[in-house]
């Protein structure tokens, strides 16, 4: 009944708005009142140069969050992020020790770590239903287990590989960082699987009701097992680029990837329960969650402070958009 | 006649972690070079009781069909202020200790809040709470330091007798104080009866919302006298996000391990308190064994990969493939 | 016959939900120390009659006497707190407490707050031994008992809340030959000790055995009360139909012959479910199954296309045994099934999708078959489809939860005629719909089998059977009770057999109605 009722309101406002949802809208207006915000603070917020440094160190928590986002989609979580960020860069950086070949291969090779870690999620979370958010933080565990025996306990010593670094910070046309390039590619490969592909469908119809997809004669399972995978790729693919940026992998950096990947897939109006959801959305939360990083580092804001804030940002914004229907 | 059947049974959870615990302590302390004594105990007792706490919180909200992610970071939080606030006279310090259980349990209530009348999930809701208590953490304390009445941490930390680890009689306190009325109330029933069959317990005019915010309240109680006990054991305050992080997800292993179901409704603290001591005691077991204790990590997890795995065989039995997807 | 003061009545209660009309100033009065059966075919307003007796929804209007005085519950609680409890058929016991946690959960004893367990557990002991059931130990858990103990648990929960009028909604469906004596006995007791007992059964023989009093219901309203016994089978089976016709039937055509069956079902059995059903279903022709609600239909359904486990029998199509073991196996090209499910809003649509995912989930395998979907072909099939179901949205982005409940099942069927399926099964595709569009359905599935479509069709709606099926298979207690063939398909044959009459008797049947 409450659906019919909102439903109905939306279909007085024209088409172009009915087609963003309310949460989009709010998260880039959310976007330009920080910038407008910042550029009280300081004039420099409003200049290409920072712009574009912002949009570079939005790439890697674009990628991240693509897919995060698949993942959400089909109302499931991933929160082994951190370790498979570190894997993919370890595993990365390990396979460069090894020659030509081990360089060649290096960033195949880290990919295919954060695979295996997400076919391994999706195993446990499509065949033996285990919750996800259980499952997958049992496996980021493993990885940590297995990060941790593979380094002995140090931080790694492999440094990253010459295209490692050039795809994180060099420019292959001037001025266009290749990170953002590397994102708008990753972003553009979803949109079009979310939006024309059967694939696409069938994640929007499994977060909606996976019985109804199971009835209509999908493979659930299957998919939901791709999206994990695919999920623990692009999370490997974020670490390789991190340890591109630094020249180098690091235990724990992937630590600093899980809350903001989950708030701005959730941010840009995606349903924590799935289903629902666009990938504008999901980039309007990432730059929105980059934004606010950066004001509040500029600030001088500490780690803190910005904690504290992503979380009352994360449950205010959620406290208006985000709410199951009341129960009878 | 039969009662003891149906009382095992229905305790076969928490008794087969005994069971674990129990074998696993018996291999530890056979093998430890000084053996089964007070001091092996002690020690052991201090390094259980912590997860043990974490565990029993988590226990309460994962009945009622939830998830508390923030658990580790009300540790961290209560740690940080018994730093500031648990020390000075003996009055000063009781103060100290109430206020900071109080704010304990202010953390779970909030939490609860947000997940029944915010109608949020509670995975995210407490992944956002867990940030906003991990940054006031680290407000009070930026880096690790302050202190704890000594006298007091001693007492929490040593022996009664010279035989008991008092940490385990605190331990025991709280099962008995929290745990055991909380179980046996009309509310703590309800929560149960919320996890185990929502519909059901709506129908039968249970007070499912205030049994459910009543267990995450208390969740954030039972985190905050981990947290007393974490400024015991180690005299300071120290906002470390690994480590937060690490309780949390050791607390899911531990209610695991304890036989409560993460799909809710079943279970009982006393089986997650054992977990948690089954879970600390593999890594004693590591360390006997002469294993790298690198490896202790990947131990662990793999345990609890296989041990959320266990649950799954149920799934064997349903006959209508449609059960998958309620 | 005419008591003082009868103990409950109701009278001129009418309800409807939506356009559909569920009670019409129906009426119905209970008196102390009496069992009274309430008779009736499916959706003859039975289950909402006894849903407002028990405070579970509120009457649209007419009044509710208790002991002479009015009175409303506005809620179960308040119901059960002026002694009516009702014994619901669909349990509501909470699987992981005990049984005495379970009979007790209304208003547990209490000390010092908390729960006293040893009070509990005496007070659930009575209880249980007062329902028959003194073989129960009150700390199992209820998960662990079968689901005919899980019934008499139900039961003992109900007299536990020591109730002055005692509804039992089909209570003894899933209890064993041995627990309905016990039961009986009970009810007897209870009836001697002055309870009005309300009683809902489609088996003739229990209310032989146990009424008092009979009350018959037929389109929401009371046809006729009648002290037990003084009319026959027959004459109570004549009163419950000649039920009112709104639809308009296509012609049948003369009986497919000498077409071999496009599907086979050998000696299907399924748990205690289903029992060795066999039957076939050729091109061409609709099949109907009858019988009461409940009676293993769905399940028969969701075995042929794949949903159940641990099936046994086989399956043939074109012949030849299959094994279908999901969905997608049963709407493959070889097998060509589709089904459209019983509930449309959680197992037919994605309410928040647009019309048009909606329309082409089920076809995408055809739609995509590289995996990205030709928006053409798309286009094309679902404009055929609007056309050939005119089914009537606004626009094909709005999202499916927004049309109209007919609109919507129109669109469940559309997307699996997407796939030109060779056999359909439908599960109750008209309920909860309006008359123009179950028409429209019945057109559609004769053309369908004209055009050599071969259909097995479950509806709880008898006059449907009767108009549009070639063959009925009558379901009882999980087994083809009877089949029956063009004119043989009567509402008059179509009851009997559902309510298990013509058959051979079982032990307590026979008696003299």
């Amino acid at each position: 009944m409450s659906d019919t009722a909102t439903v109905r309101m939306t279909d007085r406002m024209p088409a172009f708005i009915r087609r963003l949802d309310r949460a989009v809208l709010i998260a880039f207006a959310c976007i330009i009142l920080l910038l407008v915000l910042g550029s009280l603070y300081s004039s420099s917020f409003l200049s290409p140069e920072y712009l574009l440094q912002q949009l570079k160190v939005a790439s890697f928590l674009g990628v991240i969050a693509t897919g995060m986002m698949l993942v959400i989609l089909l109302g499931q979580i991933d929160l082994s992020v951190p370790w498979v960020v570190s894997t993919g860069a370890m595993m990365a950086c390990a396979a460069a020790a090894y020659g030509d070949i081990g360089v060649a291969l290096a960033i195949p090779f880290g990919i295919l770590c954060g695979v295996a870690i997400g076919i391994l999620n999706g195993l446990g979370v499509a065949y033996l239903r285990i919750p996800s958010m259980i499952m997958t933080l049992a496996t980021n565990a493993v990885a940590q287990g297995a990060m941790v025996v593979y380094t002995g306990g140090f931080s790694p010593q492999d440094s990253a590989t010459l295209t490692m670094r050039y795809l994180a910070t060099g420019a292959l046309i001037p001025g266009l960082p290749n990170v953002v390039i590397i994102w708008a590619l990753v972003g553009a490969g979803m949109v079009f699987v979310l939006t024309r592909t059967s694939f696409g469908r069938c994640v929007y119809g499994i977060g909606n009701r996976e019985r109804a997809a199971y009835l209509s004669g999908i493979n659930t399972r299957r998919i939901v097992m791709i999206a994990f995978a695919v999920s623990g790729g692009l999370s490997a693919l974020g670490g390789i680029l991190l340890a591109g940026y630094a020249s180098k992998a690091a235990q724990s950096m992937g630590d600093a990837y899980l809350l903001p990947a989950i708030a701005a897939v959730v941010l840009g109006g995606t349903s924590i329960v799935g289903g629902r959801g666009s990938y504008l959305g999901t980039i309007a939360g990432v730059i929105l969650i980059t934004l606010l990083q950066s004001i509040l580092s500029v600030m001088q804001m500490p780690e803190a402070g910005r904690q504290i804030i992503y979380g009352l940002v994360i449950i205010s914004m959620l406290l208006l958009y985000g709410r199951n229907p009341a129960s009878r | 006649m039969k009662d003891w059947r149906y009382w095992l049974s229905a305790q076969q959870g928490t008794l087969t972690a005994l069971v674990i615990f129990v074998l696993m302590f018996v291999i530890y302390t056979m093998n430890h070079p000084a053996g089964f004594s007070a001091n092996v105990v002690q020690t052991a007792a201090n390094k259980g009781v912590l997860l043990a706490f974490v565990a029993m919180a988590q226990t309460m909200v994962v009945i009622t069909g939830g998830i508390d992610l923030s658990v580790g970071m009300i540790l961290l939080l209560t740690n940080c202020l018994a730093s500031w606030l648990v020390i000075g006279t003996p009055f000063e310090t009781a103060l100290g200790v109430i206020a900071v259980l109080a704010v304990g349990a202010l953390c779970g209530a909030i939490n609860g809040a947000i997940v029944i009348y915010g109608r949020l999930q509670p995975i995210v809701t407490t992944i956002a709470t867990g940030a906003v208590y991990f940054g006031i953490a680290l407000l009070l304390r930026p880096f690790p330091g302050g202190s704890v009445n000594e006298d007091l941490a001693d007492a929490m930390t040593g022996r009664v007798f010279d035989m008991i680890p008092s940490s385990l009689i605190g331990l025991a306190v709280v099962v008995l104080v929290i745990w055991v009325p909380y179980s046996r109330s009309v509310y703590g029933r309800a929560a149960y009866a919320a996890g185990s069959s929502e519909t059901a317990a709506y129908m039968s005019g249970m007070p499912i919302r205030r049994g459910k915010f009543l267990s995450y309240t208390l969740a954030g109680l039972i985190a905050a006298v981990g947290g007393l006990f974490l400024t015991f054991f180690t005299y300071t305050g120290d906002a470390a996000l690994a480590s937060g992080n690490a309780y949390t997800l050791f607390s899911i292993a531990a209610v695991v391990l304890g036989g409560v179901s993460l799909f809710g409704g079943k279970g009982s603290a006393i089986g997650a308190v054992f977990g948690a001591l089954a879970f600390r005691t593999i890594g004693d077991l590591l360390f006997v064994f002469d294993f790298d204790p690198i490896w202790q990590p990947l131990f662990q997890g793999l345990i609890l990969l296989v041990a959320v795995s266990i649950g799954a065989f149920a799934l064997i039995r349903v006959r209508n493939r449609l059960e998958w997807f309620l | 016959m005419q008591d003082p003061e009868p103990l409950f009545r109701m009278e001129g209660i009418s309800k409807r939900y939506g356009g559909v009309r569920a009670l019409e100033q129906a009426e119905l009065t209970l008196r102390e120390g009496r069992i009274h059966a309430l008779l009736g075919e499916n959706g003859a307003g039975k289950s909402t009659l006894i849903k407002i007796m028990a405070g579970v929804v509120a009457p649209d209007q007419g009044n509710m006497l208790l002991d002479g005085r009015p009175v409303s519950f506005p809620s179960p609680a308040a119901a059960s707190e002026a002694g009516v409890v009702c014994v619901f058929q669909e349990l509501s016991l909470i699987p992981e407490l005990s049984v005495a946690d379970n009979i007790m959960i209304f208003n547990p004893p209490t000390r010092y707050g908390l729960i006293d367990r040893r009070a509990q557990r005496r007070v659930a002991e009575e209880a249980l031994a007062s329902a028959g059931a003194g073989d129960i130990h009150p700390l199992a858990l209820v998960k662990d008992l079968p689901l005919s103990r899980r019934q008499m648990v139900e039961i003992a929960k109900a007299l536990a809340r020591k109730p002055r009028i005692l509804i039992l909604d089909e209570a003894t469906s899933a209890l064993t030959a041995a627990d309905v004596t016990k039961v009986f006995q009970v009810l007897k007791r209870l009836r001697s000790e002055g309870l009005a007992l309300l009683y809902i059964s489609h088996r003739m023989n229990e209310i032989a055995e146990l009424a008092d009093d009979c009350t018959v219901f037929r389109n929401g309203s009371k046809v006729a009360s009648y002290p037990a016994g003084s009319k026959s089978d027959e004459e109570v089976i004549e009163m419950m139909i000649g039920r009112e016709y709104h639809s308009v039937y296509p012609p049948k055509p003369d009986a497919v012959k000498d077409v071999k069956p496009v599907l086979e079902a050998r000696n299907l059995s399924w748990g205690d479910r289903l029992h060795d059903i066999s039957f076939s279903l050729k091109p061409g022709e609709i099949v109907g199954l009858g019988g009461l609600d409940g009676q293993g239909q769905r399940e028969l359904l969701l075995s042929l296309f794949g949903v159940l486990r641990d099936l046994r029998g086989s399956i043939l199509i074109d012949g030849k045994p299959v094994r279908i073991d999901s969905p997608g196996a049963a709407r493959s090209h070889d097998i060509g099934m589709a089904l459209i499910p019983e509930d449309r809003k959680t197992e037919g649509l994605m309410l928040p999708m647009t019309v048009r995912e909606n329309l082409s989930f089920a076809a995408l395998d055809q739609l995509a078959p590289s995996g990205i979907i030709d928006g053409k072909k798309e286009q094309g099939l679902i404009d055929g489809m609007m056309t050939l179901l005119s089914i009537k949205a606004g626009n094909l982005d709005v999202a499916v939860g927004t049309l109209s409940g007919g609109n919507q099942q129109k669109v469940v069927i559309a997307k699996w005629l997407m796939r030109n399926p060779r056999i359909v099964l439908l599960n109750d595709p008209t309920r909860g719909i309006d008359v123009g569009t179950k028409q429209e359905i019945y057109q559609l599935l004769r053309r369908l089998a004209q055009q050599g479509a071969a259909i097995l069709f479950y509806s709880t709606d008898y006059a449907e059977l009767i108009g549009c099926c070639d063959k009925v298979l009558v379901l009882y207690d999980g087994a083809v009770k009877r089949e029956l063939v063009g004119a043989e398909i009567t509402e008059h044959a179509l009851l009997a057999s559902a309510l298990n009459i013509s058959e051979a008797p079982k032990p307590l049947q026979g008696r003299a109605l």
